[in-house]
């Protein structure tokens, strides 16, 4: 039997214009192209977040270029600085805000342990209250290790079981 | 010189007003009571036009009197500074005047000596902290206060139930950290002054924390 139908089956027109993968290969490589900081500068470490920005480093070349103050826009959290306990349930509210997927850099000594300030004013470690994917050392970090940060970042990203957490949500 | 005849002066305003030990610009002390005539003829008459800094000392646990205010002065005219201290009457809940009605600049400084020392400003027009949470229970540069802080719940109660975080009292693991005095960078480094104790070997009981 003849079918007109050619759309269903073997089509040798699209041949080479068609590329087979799985779905998670392609979420994935386009989540890691685009990961959208949200600055959350507290301190020192900032201005070096600043720099990675600028064109001397120039964070675009890894996708992450738009640095955006809103939460809801924003797929990873770059805490920059000392987190107070008066700032800390602000950064977590933020964090909240963010939309899933998302994910945190600790940068530097300061968000990653409370660096110097063993003090009563200072929360030892931010991972006291979000969750951390990938931390830096440094204080402050220089931008290189914020962009090896973000590449670290996206190799994680990359090994995610992406479409199957989307239907765990 | 100077400083002889600013004291004669104020002690036309104050009699009691006395000289205060100083290393560098004149220093007075005087009654708390008679600290604002006594400012303000040193802005008014002296031409203390300035205020550079307001703050505040706690003398130690044991002293009496405990805390003492501190008001530094500079003359635009002349380049030259002065401090006036004042003591407070209370030990425990120390009370002062405010000198925002001559300096608006004094209100942040005021806000911050009532933060960390606990020093309360009569007529202050926002006398609210200025650094820790509004919430927070302790004024943490009062000489017994410990560097580490104290357990305290976070000031947000959503936060608080969704983390389980809560404000601990700092790890301090043979702190606190100094730099010691090298010709050499590297032996420079801060380090803890007793690195016998860390996170796991706990501190030799009754060990008093330098
Ligand atoms: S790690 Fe160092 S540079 Fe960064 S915020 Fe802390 S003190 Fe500043």
């Amino acid at each position: 039997m003849v079918s007109s139908n050619t759309d269903i089956g073997y089509n040798s027109k699209v041949e080479g214009g068609v590329i087979v993968s799985k779905a998670d290969a392609v979420i994935n490589w386009i989540r890691t192209n685009s990961l959208w900081p949200m600055p959350m500068g507290l301190a020192c470490c900032a201005i070096e977040l600043m720099a990675a920005g600028a064109s001397k480093f120039d964070i675009a070349r890894f996708g992450a270029e738009v640095m955006r103050f809103s939460p809801r826009q924003s797929d990873v959290m770059i805490v920059a600085g000392t987190v107070t306990y008066k700032m800390a349930p602000v950064v977590r509210r933020i964090y909240d805000q963010m939309a899933a997927p998302k994910w945190a850099i600790a940068m530097g000594a300061c968000a990653s342990s409370g660096g110097m300030y063993r003090s009563y004013a200072t929360m030892q470690g931010v991972d006291r209250i979000i969750p951390v994917d990938v931390y830096v050392s440094g204080c402050p970090p220089r931008p290189e290790a914020l962009l090896d940060a973000l590449i670290k970042l996206q190799d994680k990203v990359g090994t995610e079981a992406s479409t199957s957490n989307l239907l765990k949500a | 010189m100077i400083a002889q005849e600013l004291l004669a002066a104020l002690q036309g305003v104050a009699p009691q007003t006395s000289e205060r030990p100083s290393a560098d610009c004149p220093a007075f002390n005087c009654p708390l009571d008679s600290l604002i005539p006594v400012l303000r003829a040193l802005r008014d008459n002296h031409g203390y036009d300035m205020l550079v800094d307001a703050t505040g000392l706690d003398n130690g646990v044991e002293s009496s009197p405990r805390f003492t205010v501190l008001y530094h002065l500079l003359s635009t005219a002349t380049h030259s500074y002065a401090r006036i201290a004042a003591d407070c009457a209370d030990d425990e809940t120390p009370l002062a005047p405010s000198a925002v009605e001559l300096w608006p600049a004094a209100e942040w400084h005021e806000r911050e000596c009532f933060d960390l020392l606990g020093i309360k400003y009569e007529n202050h027009p926002d006398l609210r902290r200025i650094l820790m949470w509004d919430e927070y229970p302790h004024h943490p540069l009062r000489k017994d206060f410990p560097l580490a802080g104290h357990e305290e719940d976070l000031w947000d109660q959503e936060i608080s139930d969704e983390t389980g975080t809560k404000v601990i009292s700092a790890p301090m693991m043979g702190g606190p950290f100094v730099a010691k005095s090298s010709k050499f960078e590297n032996e420079r480094e801060p380090r803890a002054k007793d690195e016998s104790w860390n996170e796991k070997n706990p501190k030799p009981e009754g060990q008093s924390r330098k």
